[in-house]
Parts: C-alpha cells; sequence; structure tokens
C-alpha cells in the first residue's frame, strides 16, 4: 500500500508534478500518482527521477499509476 | 522513438528544426522575424475572416492549419488523442483573450519574442523580461493553490472542434473564397499580412512542427515556468535549441541585424514592451501552456486549449478594433528621424485592465484548503 496517493487525473501541466514534488518533500514514500495523459506520465516521472526517486509505472485503461520510492 | 522525444537531446532537436523553420520561412516571404508567431498569425486569421478591419494584417495563415493538423495526426498515431474538458472554459477564454492584447501591444508571442531576439532586436530582451516577470507571477499562484479544476474526458466530436475549424479555414484559404465582392475573406494586399511564404510551403512547416512539438510537448511558456517553479530545465533546452538555430539561419540569410531601432514589425517602447509580455506570460502560466501549446493541445483534443484559442482570436479582433495594438516604430531614412511606436492610450489601459482582471483571477481561483 502506498503511504499517500494523489489523483492527479485532469489537472491540466504543472499541478500533478506540483503535487507529486509535495508529497515527495513531505517524504512519506512510497507515493502513487494518479494521471491520466502521456504528458503528466512524462513530467512527474522527469521530476520523481532528478529528485532522486525510482518510479514504476503501471498502465490500466485511461489511467497511469506511478509509484514513486526512494532509492 | 517515443523515448527519443521524450529526452533532453529529442526536445533540444525539435526546438532546432522549429526554430531553424521560423527562420527559413522569413526568407520564403513571411515577414521580418515572424517566422512563426503564433499570436500574429491568430491576429490575421482574425483579419481574413473580417472579425477586425486592419487591411495590413489579414492572411488565413497555413502555419497555424498545419499546427492543429500536425498535433492531430500525432496524437492518433500514438494513441494520445483523448477528447476532454470542462476545466474552467470561461476564464480560459478571458486569459485567451488578455494573452492576446499583451502580445499585440508588444507585437509578437513568446515564439516571435525568441524569433526577435534571434534577428538581433533586443527590445525582445525587454519583451523576453516582462515574460519572465509575468510567468513568475504566474507560478506565485500556482505554488499558492492556483488551479483552473479537472477538465474531464468527453466524447470524440468535442475533440474534433478544433481540426473541423481547422479544415474550414483551409478550404476557405485554397478557393479564396469572397462572401461579398470586397470580402471577407479578406487578404492585405500591402502590409505584413500579404507578406507569406508560399502556401503549400508554410501548411508543411506547420504540420512538422505540429508533430514535433506535439511528441516533445514544446512550449515556451513552460521553459521559463518550469525554471523557476522547480529549476528544471528540460523545455528551456528546447527554446535554446529554437534560438540557436534560427540565429543560425538568420546569419545565413542575412537576416541578422543588432540594435533597438528600427527594428522590423517592433516598437522600443520599453515600458510597454514590457508589461505586455507581462500580461501575456501570466494569461499563459495560469492557462498551462503558450499560445503556441494551445494549439497543439487543441488539436490533440483538448476542449480548454480550444476555447483558449477562440479567446485569442476575439481578442485579435478587439484589438485591432479598439486600438490597442502597439504600433511600430518608423524610421524615415530620408530624414533620419526615428518615431517610437507603441500602444495608444487605450492599448495602455487595456493592458492594465488586463492585469487586474487576470491577477483576481489567479487570486480567486486558489484552493483554500492548500
Amino acid at each position: 500500500m502506498a503511504s499517500e496517493t494523489i489523483d492527479a487525473r485532469g489537472l491540466s501541466c504543472p499541478q500533478p508534478v506540483i503535487l507529486a514534488k509535495k508529497a515527495i518533500s513531505k517524504g512519506d514514500f512510497p507515493i502513487e500518482v494518479m494521471v491520466d495523459s502521456e504528458t503528466s506520465k512524462e513530467n512527474v516521472s522527469r521530476m520523481a527521477t532528478h529528485s532522486g526517486c525510482s518510479v514504476s509505472i503501471e498502465e490500466r485503461a485511461d489511467t497511469f499509476l506511478l509509484r514513486i520510492d526512494k532509492k | 522513438m517515443k523515448k527519443f522525444f521524450a529526452s533532453r537531446a529529442g526536445i533540444v532537436t525539435a526546438g532546432g528544426v522549429i526554430g531553424a523553420i521560423a527562420a527559413y520561412l522569413v526568407y520564403l516571404g513571411n515577414p521580418p522575424n515572424m517566422g512563426v508567431c503564433v499570436a500574429c498569425f491568430t491576429r490575421d486569421t482574425a483579419g481574413a475572416l473580417g472579425l477586425h478591419r486592419a487591411g495590413a494584417v489579414q492572411y488565413l495563415r497555413p502555419e497555424l492549419i498545419g499546427f492543429v493538423f500536425g498535433s492531430l495526426v500525432s496524437a492518433l498515431a500514438f494513441g494520445e488523442f483523448r477528447p476532454r474538458g470542462g476545466s474552467a472554459p470561461v476564464l480560459r477564454f478571458v486569459l485567451g483573450f488578455f494573452a492576446m492584447v499583451g502580445a499585440l501591444v508588444f507585437l509578437g508571442c513568446p515564439w516571435r519574442a525568441f524569433s526577435r531576439l534571434a534577428g538581433g532586436d533586443l527590445n525582445a530582451v525587454t519583451g523576453i523580461a516582462g515574460l519572465a516577470v509575468g510567468i513568475a507571477l504566474g507560478v506565485w499562484f500556482l505554488k499558492n493553490g492556483y488551479n483552473l479544476g479537472r477538465s474531464t474526458p468527453s466524447r470524440p466530436a468535442a475533440g474534433w472542434v478544433m481540426p473541423v475549424f481547422m479544415l474550414i479555414l483551409f478550404v476557405l484559404l485554397v478557393f479564396e473564397v469572397k462572401f461579398t465582392p470586397e470580402g471577407p475573406i479578406f487578404f492585405s494586399s500591402a502590409g505584413p499580412g500579404s507578406m507569406h511564404a508560399p502556401l503549400f510551403v508554410s501548411l508543411g512547416a506547420g504540420l512538422l512542427v505540429g508533430v514535433l512539438a506535439q511528441r516533445t510537448r514544446f512550449c515556451t511558456m513552460g521553459a521559463l515556468r518550469d525554471l523557476i517553479l522547480m529549476k528544471e530545465t528540460h523545455l528551456l533546452s528546447g527554446v535554446l535549441g529554437f534560438i540557436v538555430a534560427a540565429f543560425a539561419v538568420n546569419l545565413l540569410i542575412g537576416k541578422f541585424n543588432v540594435g533597438f531601432a528600427p527594428q522590423p514589425i517592433a516598437h522600443s517602447d520599453h515600458l510597454w514592451n514590457f508589461l505586455g509580455m507581462s500580461l501575456s506570460g501570466l494569461c499563459f502560466a495560469l492557462a498551462g501552456g503558450c499560445p503556441g501549446r494551445q494549439f497543439f493541445m487543441s488539436g490533440e483534443g483538448d476542449g480548454d486549449a480550444s476555447v483558449f484559442v477562440f479567446g485569442m482570436l476575439i481578442g485579435a479582433a478587439f484589438a485591432h478594433n479598439f486600438n490597442l495594438a502597439g504600433a511600430p516604430d518608423k524610421f524615415d531614412k530620408a530624414t533620419q528621424v526615428l518615431t517610437v511606436g507603441g500602444p495608444s492610450v487605450w492599448g495602455q489601459w487595456a493592458v492594465i485592465a488586463g492585469l487586474v482582471l487576470v491577477i483576481a483571477i489567479g487570486l480567486f481561483m486558489r484552493e483554500k484548503s492548500r
């Protein structure tokens, strides 16, 4: 189970990134982020990777589930 | 392939190709430092449709049609066409409207600001500084809980509005339809609107830019926003690629000329260059994308981005009908006298009113709980 789940579906750029970044700085890993566009998926994973986290991505119907954890 | 476009090499390559295309389109006939200007081209389109009657700026710019179709084709091919909408559309219309007013006071959107910089127009520096300040203000709102709410998935018809609109413009352009003997459709016989590359070259260039930008998410506002918000330079490297390539092509075609005045279709009224672009930058930041990106997202089925584009179109019409747009500097070669242009007093008030309204949107659209 994730410590924190963020539903960022339907939010426009850069909201998903801001929400995920806030969660990363709080440090409650693992974090799950739900997004519904390729753009948000790329942006959130790029930010998380640059913040020194690992990211795994699961695709479910119209949603991408990004699981962000400490490396 | 997907990975390449999402990589830094991908965005730099795309930015470089787009910048080179922008500069080369000037060589092929587009107005100076205006190979690709999303705001100017939207204004020309508004003029061609007769929404304003400024005779010098009327042409259905094929580049914009190409933007939407390039993005549409790319989105369909890569399974990214997602009809959606419903995230505060009327506010997005207002943001599009004032983004355009600000851009036309400066005489260009961020795309043209970077093109002007690559052509040696130093007024672009003032404009880009204003753009950065506007975006920084937008970032402050974003950090303090501003958002326009979620969009929701919709049925395909909602996503096809902008492509169909562009198809209609394309038919009107190709057949040069005249609804009355005088027009519309209007086509400028003098001035920037009369200057254009061959139709199908422009269309092809627009298509290529549309595909590249859809794949890489190229965004001139996002470049500065991400830098300010989180010191992220991914999109910025695309814009740097754009500037360097446009600069190189300008050198090759002899279109590089450093100075403040006289510069083509530009004015050196620094305060209003700065404030115009501040307004524009704030609007783009609050709407989540530069004008180009709004066109590309429209092609991906984003109804909210389409509403922003329609706001730009109407904003352009108002800007010229109500004398809000900046006038370019005039240089008399015989007497060597320079007359500095800039916006009328109406244009100045429109920028101030726009800033007040858009700041109010930023303040009132914050989620209190965050």
